[in-house]
């Protein structure tokens, strides 16, 4: 095929939503844009807990909440610590005039951005593998799919966690198991009617559900549930490092947390209509890779964008697609797409909440990573074992019960472990406030 | 309990005819952990003790890429399934 023939100005590898917003920014500069994707149809890859957050969407898509298939607003986060057969659950809740986030089907919410994105003049070009980035001179010139080759000014690598593209190209090595967490997750059929009343919500309102312990008590991993219109995701992510460590199914250990007496009674009688399973970048900042490159920038989850404390992912894809679009929009103007020019895209990641994020929490996962076992498993149990106590009943004197449960502190492990304890909330919490 | 292929069964596939997937047999059979055929979501990897082989049922993959990350000799030849093949969630 010609070259010529085969030249557009920008091609987006990767539909899902750092790609989207990317593509659509360029094509609403009137440049030419072509997204490919792997898939039948956006979002037929991709797996998220989820919800995506309104205020990001609505940057890219500003009146998104008219027409996408959303399933329900959320009201309601919960936060469950799982102890072996009890429970702790605290939940915030409240009905904002204007939404924070949405549970939405990535099935549906990136088919529909696709095909919103496409009305605006990108060219979305499904079921179809960019294999190879072709790079010339040091610059990357286009792409080589199965069938053929295209050729373009600027390539964006929105190709995801696994992203292969930026590897080839020496913009980050190889992920490593500790800095990827492995999620599989279910969603289970139920009424709407049976929804709403086990989760205490009208039929537009959702609950999120974020669980600590259970089977994952002690372990860098976190389960949760997000309600559907007609349906309750269910899932769970574990770094992958403890379950190679451990030796663990991590299917196995999703049977167990539906077990739990707190969350079965939630799912009971549910069909399972989808099991699924897919990676989240959780390296953070000190994994982010070089991001950008001659006539390349990569994206979302490809670029490690993942603020885990938060659960925010697709957000963090929207915003720097949507500014690796304006910097390619920029360049396109000037002509320029040599690394400089496109290192604009760096600082404007840099002056947004992104990286400034991702910098707040670089420690966050190597901090409690370190003592995984203590702040995720011994302290959570604690709590549970807190309220076990206090609401016993049984004629033992409350100050002598007080007491015991303190003196459990100083007693049942080494007392250096408290120190150590202390000492690491300290500095993680140093490095989250300070620097 | 629902158990793995129970899982698997509602996932929807276009299984390609040749796989995706490809170990490198020798380091399979010195590899101690076999690690693949544990934390595999889909139990793609099977170890067959009798002819000292790693069984690769590509066609279950969910195309997540933990097998390629966990590979202890990092030598698992694996790439994403041709475009209109592999995994379609509906429900991700």
């Amino acid at each position: 095929m010609d070259r010529e023939e085969n030249k557009v100005d920008v091609i987006v590898v990767g539909g899902g939503p750092a790609g989207i917003s990317c593509a659509v920014t360029i094509a609403r500069a009137g440049k030419q844009v072509v997204l490919i994707e792997r898939g039948k149809f956006s979002g037929s890859k991709n797996v998220f807990g989820g919800a995506i957050y309104a205020q990001p969407t609505r940057e890219v898509f500003p009146d998104f909440e008219k027409t996408a298939p959303i399933e329900r607003k959320t009201v309601e986060h919960k936060y469950a610590l799982l102890g072996k057969d009890d429970a702790t659950v605290i939940s915030y809740k409240k009905k904002h005039e204007d939404p924070v986030s949405y549970s939405v089907i990535r099935g549906k919410f990136d088919r529909w951005m696709a095909e919103e994105a496409a009305k605006e003049g990108v060219v979305l070009v499904e079921e179809t593998v960019v294999r190879e980035l072709i790079v010339k001179d040091g610059c990357v010139i286009g792409v080589k799919t199965e069938l053929e080759d295209y050729y373009c000014d600027i390539v964006v690598l929105a190709d995801g966690v696994n992203s292969l593209l930026a590897k080839q190209i020496g913009l980050r090595g190889d992920l490593k198991p500790e800095d990827v967490a492995l999620s599989v997750k279910e969603v289970i059929k139920l009424s709407p009617e049976i929804i709403n009343e086990r989760f205490h919500v009208n039929s537009d309102e959702g609950c999120i559900y974020e669980i600590f312990g259970g089977p994952m008590l002690g372990m860098l991993g976190l389960g949760f549930m997000y309600t559907n219109k007609e349906s309750v995701s269910i899932g769970l992510g574990i770094t992958l490092s403890e379950l190679v460590e451990k030796g663990l199914r991590p299917y196995e250990l999703l049977d167990k947390m539906k077990e739990h007496p707190e969350i079965a009674p939630l799912i009971k009688d549910g069909e399972l209509i989808e099991y699924s399973a897919h990676l989240i970048p959780e390296g953070g900042f000190k994994k982010v890779p070089i991001l950008f490159g001659a006539g390349v920038m990569v994206c979302g989850d490809a670029a490690m964008f993942v603020n885990n404390l938060h659960w925010e992912g697709t957000n963090l894809a929207m915003i720097s697609g949507k500014l690796a679009g304006e910097t390619a929009v920029i360049a396109l103007g000037k002509g320029d797409f040599s690394e400089h020019a496109l290192s604009r895209y760096q600082q404007e990641l840099e002056e947004s909440f992104i990286m400034k994020d991702l910098r707040t929490y670089k420690d966050l996962m190597s901090g409690i990573g370190e003592r995984a076992p203590e702040f995720l498993g011994y302290y959570p149990q604690k709590i549970n074992s807190f309220f076990e106590m206090f609401t016993s009943v049984d004629s033992i004197p409350k100050r002598k019960k007080y007491r015991d449960f303190i003196k459990l502190f100083f007693t049942e492990r080494k007392i250096s472990e408290l120190f150590k304890d202390i000492w690491s909330a300290i500095k993680l919490l140093w490095s989250i406030l300070v620097k | 309990m629902s158990d793995i292929e129970d899982k698997l069964y509602t996932v929807k596939y276009t299984p390609d005819t040749t796989s995706h997937l490809q170990p490198v047999q020798e380091c399979c059979r010195i590899c101690k952990s076999k690690i693949c055929t544990v934390i595999c979501p889909a139990k793609v990897y099977e170890w067959d003790e009798n002819n000292g082989k790693l069984i690769v049922n590509f066609e279950n993959c969910l195309e997540c890429g933990a097998c390629r990350i966990a590979c202890e000799s990092s030598s698992l030849g694996w790439e994403y399934p041709r475009g209109n093949k592999g995994v379609t969630f509906k429900q991700g």
